[in-house]
């Protein structure tokens, strides 16, 4: 399976709006949150992961982990659009008892590998499933998506100092790096740059990209193929809060809005899927 | 106890590939046999609990066995959060051993005393709590919590303390182990206060009180048709575990009584430690003595109860 990166920015833009639509209907909010680490997601499932909707729980399955549970809508749509599950599951988002809550559950819907949303507990968990690849001798990967303000939580950095002790080139992290948490900027709140040179200092290999440049996050993520690796990997995105609609990016007020009937239009509009 | 735990936990990874222990930068030379039965399965996950028990979910929910080893206090105050969603959500089969429960790191002061720690516990919904009472009865608690299919917290003392059982026991999830028949007393032990419960119980034997012994090592599920019948046969039932009054196995006792204590006849006294820090310098005994929780003291009290 291969894309160009033109068809994978098509890809992203109706995630993009599926996400906006999501929140407008469900009233729900990290609407900026989602939509900054959707380029991450389509780059990991349309051309990273070998992963088969059609065989979810296959123990070789390479594994996803979306350790900022609170960007859940996104990672819905994508399993959705790659055939993981049923639309009807994410038309019904967020309604009462519906399987796909504002946050992951465990187990909710098919490719969903672990319920987050209180951050610093994927990174730790996607150690764990590359450990035990290795002690099962099985060959998949194990890919981790944290949010910057999820980088504050002391936990990430023990599972990254034991994920470098224990060479685990297998694993892979991209930190979704858009540079703004619940209340403020990231490095306002916590001194987080140089971020690259900290998972550097760590025992990472490391690298930056634009998270919205499909070749970049390709040319970083094909790193991880690279057989015999030692050292976990980790990109660090450098993402707009809100990408892909005008008035929404870098705007930290969209981390709880909800977008009005209009707003969802004109993000279609913007988007091209108008 | 801590001793008998490496041989059993070595003997059961020689019989299972599944099985992978952790531990939180402690038990230096504990489990040499272990690495060396399994090289590939022992991780010293550094003093990085959260860490650790996060990683322990991940293998579990890859299809491994993860037991997670070090000191009580360390394993659960520290890291609630990860052991409530990671391994209480998520109900993944991991098997948490605090070691050093209760007051057996008395002289190292409150930092290492663990005596809320099952109180905390016991809340997370489907996480049993096992305290088995000796050595014997650890070997055949490990085989249960691993065939459990949740997560477990196991809590053990250190090393050196007598046995009681004298022949191998059949531990079973939510049953107690009925170590000497009573009358008119029946003190339920928890953990490492077994053989001070049988002191106990020699005394007011002693005494022409017959007072009969139980193991609760399952504090978590309860065995509520022990505590059905000891209640309704009994004049006076009493709890004894290192930990506090509130929210282990005297709490539990009360919670049912008051729930299902229809019928009851007996009495409940909770013997445990007081709801405050323990701020002197003190070894396990004593520490012991300044919570009651001596043969003589517990002894004297349910004879005095007795009476009134």
């Amino acid at each position: 399976m291969s894309f160009s990166n033109d068809q994978l920015e098509r890809i992203a833009a109706g995630l993009r709006g599926e996400v906006i639509g999501l929140s407008h209907r469900a009233k729900t909010p990290h609407l900026g949150s989602s939509l900054s680490c959707i380029d991450l997601l389509v780059a990991a499932y349309w051309g990273f992961l070998r992963t088969d909707p059609a065989d979810p729980g296959n123990p070789d399955r390479d594994r996803l982990v979306l350790s900022k549970g609170h960007a859940a809508p996104a990672l819905y749509t994508a399993l959705c659009a790659r055939g993981f599950f049923p639309r009807h599951l994410l038309e019904e988002y967020g309604h009462d008892g519906a399987a796909l809550a504002e946050q992951p559950a465990p187990g909710c819907a098919p490719g969903v590998e672990w319920a987050t949303g209180s951050l610093g507990h994927g990174l730790a968990v996607g150690v764990g499933c590359a450990l035990a690849a290795r002690v099962q001798k099985r060959d998949y990967r194990t890919l981790v998506i944290l949010s910057d303000g999820e980088c504050n939580e002391g936990s990430v950095w023990e599972a990254a100092l034991f994920a470098a002790a224990q060479k685990l080139g297998s694993l892979t992290v991209m930190v979704d790096y858009n540079k703004w948490q619940a209340t403020g900027r990231s490095n306002e709140v916590m001194a987080l740059d140089p971020l690259r040179e900290k998972w550097e200092s760590f025992g990472w290999e490391s690298y930056e990209v634009d998270g919205h440049d499909h070749a970049e996050i390709r040319a970083a993520l094909a790193c991880a193929e690279i057989p015999g690796r030692e050292k976990p990997l980790a990109i660090v995105a450098h993402t707009v809060k809100g990408r892909g609609v005008s008035f929404m990016e870098d705007d930290n007020n969209w981390h709880y809005r909800i977008p009005t009937a209009e707003e969802l239009v004109a993000a279609r509009v913007e988007l091209g899927l108008e | 106890m801590r001793n008998a735990f490496a041989a059993e936990i070595t003997k059961l990874a020689a019989e299972r590939d599944d099985l992978v222990l952790l531990s939180g930068d402690i038990g230096n030379r504990l489990f040499d046999k272990f690495k060396e039965i399994a090289p590939g399965r022992f991780f010293n996950c550094g003093v990085a609990e959260a860490g650790m028990i996060g990683v322990a979910a991940g293998m579990a929910a890859c299809g491994l066995r993860p037991v997670c080893y070090t000191i009580a206090s360390f394993l659960t105050y520290r890291v609630i959060e990860q052991i409530r969603l990671d391994l209480g959500y998520h109900h993944q089969r991991v098997l948490l051993v605090g070691t050093g429960a209760g007051l057996s790191y008395a002289s190292l002061g409150a930092t290492h005393h663990s005596v809320e720690d099952m109180g905390m516990l016991r809340l997370i919904p489907g996480l049993a709590v096992l305290a088995p009472g000796d050595a014997v009865e650890l070997r055949s608690a490990i085989s249960a919590a691993l065939d459990y299919e949740g997560p477990v917290y196991l809590r053990i003392g250190k090393k050196g303390e007598p046995v009681v059982h004298q022949n191998p026991v059949d531990f079973q999830m939510g049953r107690a182990l009925r170590v000497r028949e009573g009358g008119r007393v029946w003190i339920l032990a928890l953990g490492n206060m077994l053989p001070v419960a049988m002191q106990a119980s020699d005394i007011l034997e002693s005494r022409g009180i017959s007072t009969g012994v139980a193991s609760m090592g399952s504090l978590k599920p309860l065995d509520e048709a022990l505590l059905r019948e000891v209640f309704a046969g009994a004049d006076l039932v009493a709890t004894a575990e290192e930990h506090s009054v509130l929210g282990g196995l005297g709490t539990a006792a009360a919670e049912w009584l008051a729930r299902e204590g229809r019928g009851a006849k007996a009495r409940l006294l909770t013997f445990g430690t007081p709801d405050e820090f323990l701020h002197q310098t003190t070894h396990q005994l004593s520490a012991r003595a300044w919570a009651g929780l001596d043969a003589e003291t517990m002894a004297a009290s349910i004879e005095r109860s007795l009476q009134v």
